[in-house]
C-alpha cells in the first residue's frame, strides 16, 4: 500500500499481514508514517494504491463509520472524545451502534436495558465509574486517555487499533494501561503504536517496524532485538 | 450546563431508586399548569396579553426547532424560516379547504404544517446537510433566499403581496367552540406548544438525539464509533423541520393569513436572535429567547424607531459577554445559589446596576436624538425622552447624554471588582460546602 | 439577434467583473482567515455612502482614494477591537453570529447618519461619457473603469497571494497560528492586516459599483446573500474560482433577463398546449426573465448537489 500527499511519499509501499487473536506492535521512529498507517487502515484517508483487507474483505477507499461497523476500532493519539458529554454518555455513545440501535428516535436511550449494562461494563473496566457524570472536557488528561480507550472498546469490536495509548503517562499510570489493554484484549486481535519500548516488548506477540514508510521487518520480539537493520534504523546498537 | 441531557441525574433503571412519576415529570407538570393559567392572570387576561402569549408560544416553538439544530447539533441554519414560512402556508391552504367544507377541526390543521416542514425538511436537507459549518450556514441561506424569491413567482400557492389568508372560525364545531376568541386559539397553541416541547425533549433523549450532540462535539469520533455524521444531521434536519412547519401551521391558524415573509431570511433571522438571546446551552434557553423577543419587539417599536438598532446591540452583547444567552447567565448562579454569600453577589448586581443604568440613558439618548434628526426630521427638534423636554438641535442635550455615558461607564467597570470579588466568597463558599459532605 | 447576444454579453461581463469585486474582498478574508465576515456586504455599503458623502465636498478621485481607506481601517477596527474578543473562536459559529450582529449595527448606523431614504448617488462626472457606440447603443466610460478596476484587483490579489511571502504566512496561520507564530510571525497583526485589506477592497468596490444598485440601507441586505453564493459556487480558497463565478452568474443573469419566453412557450413549439386548469400552469407561465433573481440561488443548489466543493475549490471548510 502507498499513501501520498501531493508530492509527498509517505507510505512508500507497506506490506502488513495482521493475524487473528495476535498482539501486534508497530514501532518505528518519529516521522516513519505510523499515524498515517493508522488513519489509512482505520479509514480516515484512502490509499493512494494498494488494497487493505479486514477479515478477508476489501476496506480501502470505505468511509471510516463503515470499516468501524465492520468491527475496527481505533484510538488516538491526540485525545479524541466528546467534551460536553458525560463520560457515561460518551461510553454509552460508543456502544449504539454495535448494540443494533442505530438511528433510533422511538425510545429514550436511558431504557435501553443493554446499552446501559455495557456502559456500566465498560466505565468498571477502564475505572471510570465514580467519574461518570463528569463533562469529559474537564477530566484530568490520565483521565481522558482512559475514556479514549474505553469509547474504542466499548463497541465490542473484535480488532482493537490503539494509537500510542500510553503517551504521556508517568510510569505507574502506564503500568495500569498496560493491564488494561492486555485484559480488554483477550480474545481480540490487537495492534498498537508504541514508543515507550517496555510496553512493547511487554505486550506483543509479534513487532512491525516502520521506517521512512516501509516496513522493514516483522517478526517475535526476541528476533527484532537482534535484528541489525532494526537496531542500525531506531534502536540503537547496545 | 448542558442540552437536554441531565448529566447529574443517574438512568434510574440502574441504580434502583425509583422516582415517582410526578417527581420525575415534575417540570412539565408546572409548566402544563403555567400555559392553563397564565391567560387568565391579571396583565394577561385581555385581548392584548392572550395574543401576546400566542406569539410567544408560536416562536418558541419555532426558536426550539431551531435550536435542535444549533444548540444540540452544531448547525448554523440562516434560512429555518423556509419549514415554518411553507408549514404555515400549507397550513392556510388547509384552513381555505376547511373553510370550504373540508370537515378537519380547527386544532388539526397545524398538523399540515408539521407534515409540510417535514416533507421540505426531508427534501432540502437531502442537499443542505451534506456539509457542515460556514458551508452550511451558507447554504442555507441560499434556500431561504430561493424559496422567498420563488414565493413571488407563484402567486396561486404564495398569494403574491397580498399572501393567503382564511378564516379559523369557518371550520366544524368543537364542542361548540367556533375559534374566533383568543383564548381558544391560545389554548390550541398551548397544546400544541406543550406537546412540541415534550416531543422535541424526547428526541434529544433517544439514541439519535444522543448522537446529535455526539456530532456537535466531535463529528470525527462519531465516525469512529460507527455513525455517518451527514445521515445524524439529514435526521435532525428533518425534524427541526417538521416542528418549525407546526409552528407555521400555528402561526396560520393565529393570524389567518401568510405572507412571503414567513419564508424570508428576516424571519430566519429573527428566530436566531430569539434563540441565541435566550440560551442555546439549555433546553429552555429557546423558550425564554421568545418570549423576551417578542415582548421587546411588540412594546419597543411602540416607543422608538431605533429599536432594530437595541436589538443587534442587545445580540451583540450577549455574543461577546454571554455567549450562553439568558438561561446561561441564569444557570450560572446554579452552584452559588444556595449558599449565605450569594445574597452578597445579588448586592453587588444592585450596586454595579446604577451605574449601568446611567451609562445607558446617555446611549439611549444619543442613539433617540439621532433617530429623530434623521428619519423624522418632519417632526422637528423637540423631544420627550425620559420623562424630559429636550430640543436636540441645542447642544445641551448632546452634551449630557455624551457625560453620563462616559461617566457611567468608568464607574461600571470600577464596579466589577466588587461584584467579581462577591462571586469568589460565593464560589469559595460552595466548594467548601460540596467538600463538607453535603450533597452536591 | 446578434446585437442582443454581443450587447447582453458586454453587459454581463461588466456585471460580472462588479460583482467579483464585491466578492473578492470576502473571499480573501474567508480563504485566508476561515472568517466567514457576514458583515462584509455592510462595508461595501458603507464605502458607497463614504464615497457619496466625500464626493459631496471634495470631488469623486478624491472620495476615490479615501473610502477604501476608510473602509480598511473601520475592517481593521472590526477586528482588533471586536472579533478578537469574541469567546470560543474554534467552532466559527460566535465569528459568524458576531459579523451578523455587526451587518445589523452598520445597517442601522447607516439609517441614524443618512435616514432610510436611498441617496441620489449617481454616476460621477468625470466617467459619464460614451466610450464608444455598438449597434446602436453607447457604452459609457464608468463601466469601462469598473471593468478595469476589477481586473486590475484580481491580478494584484494573485499576485500577492500566490507570490509574496506575506502571502504565503497569512496561508499558513490559517491553519497553524501557533505554528506561524513560534516562527516569529505576528499573527493577530497579519489577521487584522487581511481583515482590513478585504475591507478595503470592499470599500472600493462599494466607491466604484455602489450607485449600480440603489444605495439605500438596504444595499447590504440586496447583495449580501449573492457574494456568499459566489464563494461558495467559486469554490473556497479559490480566487480565480470568484472570478469564474461572478463571471458566470453576471453572464446568466443578464442573458436571463432578455429571455421572455417561459416553459410553456417551449411547449407551445413542440406543439403541446398547456391548460390554464392543470396544476403546474403558474409554474410552466413564468418567463425566464421572471427567474433572473433566482439564478445565483439556483446556481448554488446545481453546484451543491453535482460538486460541493464548488468550481475550483482546494478544500473543504
Amino acid at each position: 500500500m502507498r499513501k501520498n500527499f501531493g508530492p509527498t511519499s509517505i507510505i512508500r509501499g507497506v506490506s502488513l499481514a495482521v493475524h487473528k487473536g495476535e498482539r501486534h506492535a508497530i514501532i518505528g521512529p518519529n516521522g516513519a508514517g505510523k499515524s498515517t498507517l493508522f488513519n489509512l487502515i482505520s479509514g480516515r484517508f484512502a490509499p493512494s494504491s494498494g488494497s487493505i483487507k479486514l477479515k478477508g474483505r476489501e476496506i480501502a477507499g470505505l468511509p471510516a463509520y463503515q470499516i468501524n461497523r465492520r468491527g475496527l476500532s481505533r484510538s488516538f493519539q491526540v485525545t479524541n472524545i466528546f467534551p460536553r458529554l458525560s463520560v457515561y454518555e460518551n461510553i454509552r455513545c460508543a456502544v449504539l451502534w454495535s448494540l443494533g440501535h442505530r438511528y433510533s428516535f422511538w425510545r429514550s436511550a436511558d431504557k435501553l436495558r443493554d446499552a446501559n449494562e455495557l456502559t456500566e461494563k465498560t466505565l468498571e473496566q477502564i475505572k471510570m465509574a465514580a467519574r461518570r457524570h463528569t463533562p469529559a472536557g474537564v477530566l484530568t488528561y490520565a483521565e481522558q486517555r482512559a475514556l479514549e480507550i474505553g469509547i474504542t472498546i466499548a463497541s465490542g469490536a473484535d480488532v482493537l487499533m490503539l494509537d500510542e495509548p500510553t503517551a504521556g503517562m508517568s510510569r505507574s499510570e502506564t503500568e495500569n494501561a498496560v493491564e488494561l489493554i492486555r485484559s480488554v484484549s483477550r480474545g481480540k486481535t490487537l495492534v498498537v503504536v508504541e514508543h515507550d519500548m517496555g510496553v512493547v516488548f511487554n505486550l506483543a506477540d509479534r513487532i512491525s517496524v516502520l521506517v521512512y514508510g516501509e516496513i522493514i521487518a516483522t517478526d517475535v520480539p526476541a528476533r527484532i532485538r537482534e535484528n541489525q537493520a532494526v537496531q542500525a534504523a531506531y534502536l540503537g546498537t547496545a | 450546563m448542558n442540552d437536554g441531557s441531565p448529566t447529574t441525574v443517574p438512568p434510574t433503571a440502574l441504580i434502583g431508586v425509583q422516582l415517582r412519576w410526578w417527581e420525575k415529570y415534575k417540570f412539565w407538570l408546572i409548566a402544563a399548569a403555567l400555559l392553563v393559567v397564565l391567560p387568565h392572570i391579571p396583565g394577561l387576561s385581555s385581548g392584548y396579553g392572550r395574543s401576546l402569549l400566542s406569539q410567544m408560544g408560536i416562536t418558541a416553538v419555532f426558536a426550539l426547532s431551531f435550536n435542535l439544530l444549533l444548540g444540540q447539533t452544531g448547525l448554523l441554519s440562516f434560512g429555518h424560516a423556509v419549514y415554518f414560512g411553507l408549514g404555515a402556508y400549507a397550513a392556510i391552504h388547509l384552513l381555505r379547504a376547511v373553510n370550504g367544507g373540508l370537515p378537519i377541526p380547527i386544532p388539526l390543521v397545524p398538523l399540515a404544517g408539521a407534515a409540510a416542514g417535514l416533507v421540505f425538511g426531508i427534501i432540502f436537507g437531502s442537499v443542505t446537510t451534506k456539509k457542515a459549518g460556514t458551508i452550511f450556514a451558507l447554504i442555507t441561506l441560499g434556500v431561504v433566499e430561493l424559496v422567498y424569491a420563488a414565493s413571488f413567482m407563484l402567486h396561486g400557492i404564495f398569494g403574491g403581496d397580498e399572501g393567503v389568508s382564511a378564516n379559523r372560525t369557518g371550520g366544524p364545531r368543537l364542542l361548540g367552540l367556533t375559534f374566533g376568541p383568543q383564548i381558544q386559539i391560545y389554548y390550541v397553541i398551548a397544546f400544541w406548544a406543550f406537546v412540541s416541547a415534550v416531543l422535541m425533549y424526547a428526541f434529544m433523549r433517544t439514541p439519535v438525539g444522543r448522537l446529535c450532540n455526539a456530532v456537535r462535539d466531535n463529528p470525527e469520533r462519531a465516525e469512529f464509533i460507527g455513525y455517518n455524521p451527514q445521515r445524524v444531521r439529514f435526521i435532525v434536519f428533518a425534524v427541526a423541520g417538521m416542528f418549525a412547519g407546526l409552528a407555521g401551521g400555528l402561526l396560520a391558524i393565529n393570524y389567518e393569513i401568510v405572507s412571503a415573509e414567513s419564508v424570508g431570511a428576516l424571519r430566519s433571522a429573527q428566530v436566531l436572535l430569539a434563540a441565541y438571546i435566550g440560551g442555546i446551552g439549555h433546553f429552555i434557553g429557546p423558550i425564554i429567547g421568545a418570549a423576551v423577543l417578542v415582548w421587546l419587539q411588540v412594546n419597543l417599536s411602540d416607543y422608538t424607531s431605533a429599536w432594530l438598532l437595541y436589538f443587534g446591540l442587545f445580540f451583540m452583547a450577549v455574543v461577546l459577554f454571554a455567549p450562553g444567552g439568558l438561561a446561561g447567565l441564569i444557570m450560572m448562579h446554579a452552584p452559588i445559589v444556595r449558599t449565605r454569600a450569594f445574597w452578597g453577589v445579588l448586592a453587588s448586581y444592585a450596586v454595579a446596576l446604577v451605574p449601568a443604568a446611567i451609562m445607558l440613558v446617555g446611549a439611549v439618548l444619543l442613539i433617540e436624538m439621532n433617530y429623530r434628526l434623521s428619519t423624522q426630521p418632519e417632526l422637528g427638534a423637540r423631544m420627550k425622552l425620559f420623562w424630559v423636554d429636550l430640543d436636540a438641535a441645542t447642544p445641551w442635550p448632546w452634551v449630557t447624554a455624551v457625560v453620563l455615558l462616559a461617566a457611567g461607564f468608568y464607574v461600571f467597570r470600577k464596579t466589577w471588582r466588587f461584584v467579581a470579588a462577591a462571586w469568589t466568597r460565593a464560589l469559595d463558599e460552595a466548594k467548601a460546602r460540596f467538600a463538607g459532605g453535603t450533597s452536591p | 439577434m446578434i446585437e442582443v447576444f454581443v450587447s447582453s454579453l458586454l453587459n454581463g461581463v461588466v456585471y460580472g467583473l462588479l460583482l467579483f469585486m464585491l466578492s473578492s474582498g470576502l473571499t480573501l478574508i474567508f480563504s485566508m482567515m476561515g472568517v466567514l465576515n457576514i458583515a462584509h456586504a455592510g462595508v461595501f455599503m458603507l464605502g458607497a455612502y463614504i464615497t457619496y458623502q466625500i464626493g459631496k465636498y471634495a470631488g469623486f478621485w478624491v472620495a476615490l482614494m479615501l473610502a477604501p481607506v476608510l473602509c480598511g481601517l473601520i475592517g481593521a477596527a472590526i477586528e482588533r477591537y471586536g472579533l478578537r474578543f469574541v469567546p470560543n473562536r474554534k467552532s466559527h459559529v460566535p465569528e459568524i453570529l458576531f459579523t451578523f450582529g455587526l451587518l445589523y449595527l452598520i445597517e442601522e448606523l447607516v439609517v441614524m447618519i443618512w435616514g432610510r431614504n436611498p441617496i441620489p448617488a449617481t454616476v460621477p462626472e468625470a466617467l459619464d461619457f460614451p466610450l464608444f457606440t455598438l449597434f446602436g447603443t453607447s457604452y459609457p466610460a464608468y463601466k469601462a473603469f469598473m471593468m478595469a478596476v476589477s481586473i486590475g484587483m484580481f491580478v494584484s490579489l494573485y499576485v500577492a497571494l500566490k507570490r509574496t511571502r506575506i502571502g504565503l504566512v497569512i496561508q499558513a496561520a490559517l491553519t497553524h497560528p501557533q505554528m506561524v507564530a513560534a516562527l516569529g510571525h505576528n499573527v493577530p497583526s497579519v489577521y487584522v492586516l487581511v481583515f482590513a485589506l478585504g475591507s478595503a477592497l470592499a470599500g472600493l468596490a462599494g466607491a466604484i459599483g455602489g450607485f449600480t444598485w440603489l444605495t439605500a440601507p438596504t444595499l447590504a441586505f440586496t447583495v449580501g446573500p449573492i457574494v456568499f453564493v459566489i464563494v461558495i459556487v467559486g469554490g473556497l480558497g479559490s480566487l480565480a474560482g470568484a472570478l469564474i463565478a461572478s463571471m458566470l452568474i453576471g453572464i446568466l443573469q443578464t442573458f436571463a433577463v432578455v429571455v421572455d419566453y417561459s416553459l410553456r412557450d417551449l411547449f407551445a413549439a413542440l406543439g403541446v398546449t398547456v391548460s390554464p386548469s392543470s396544476p403546474l400552469y403558474e409554474l410552466y407561465s413564468i418567463k425566464v426573465a421572471q427567474t433572473a433573481p433566482v439564478i445565483p440561488y439556483l446556481l448554488l443548489v446545481l453546484m451543491l448537489i453535482v460538486r460541493p466543493r464548488g468550481l475550483l475549490g482546494t478544500r473543504d471548510a
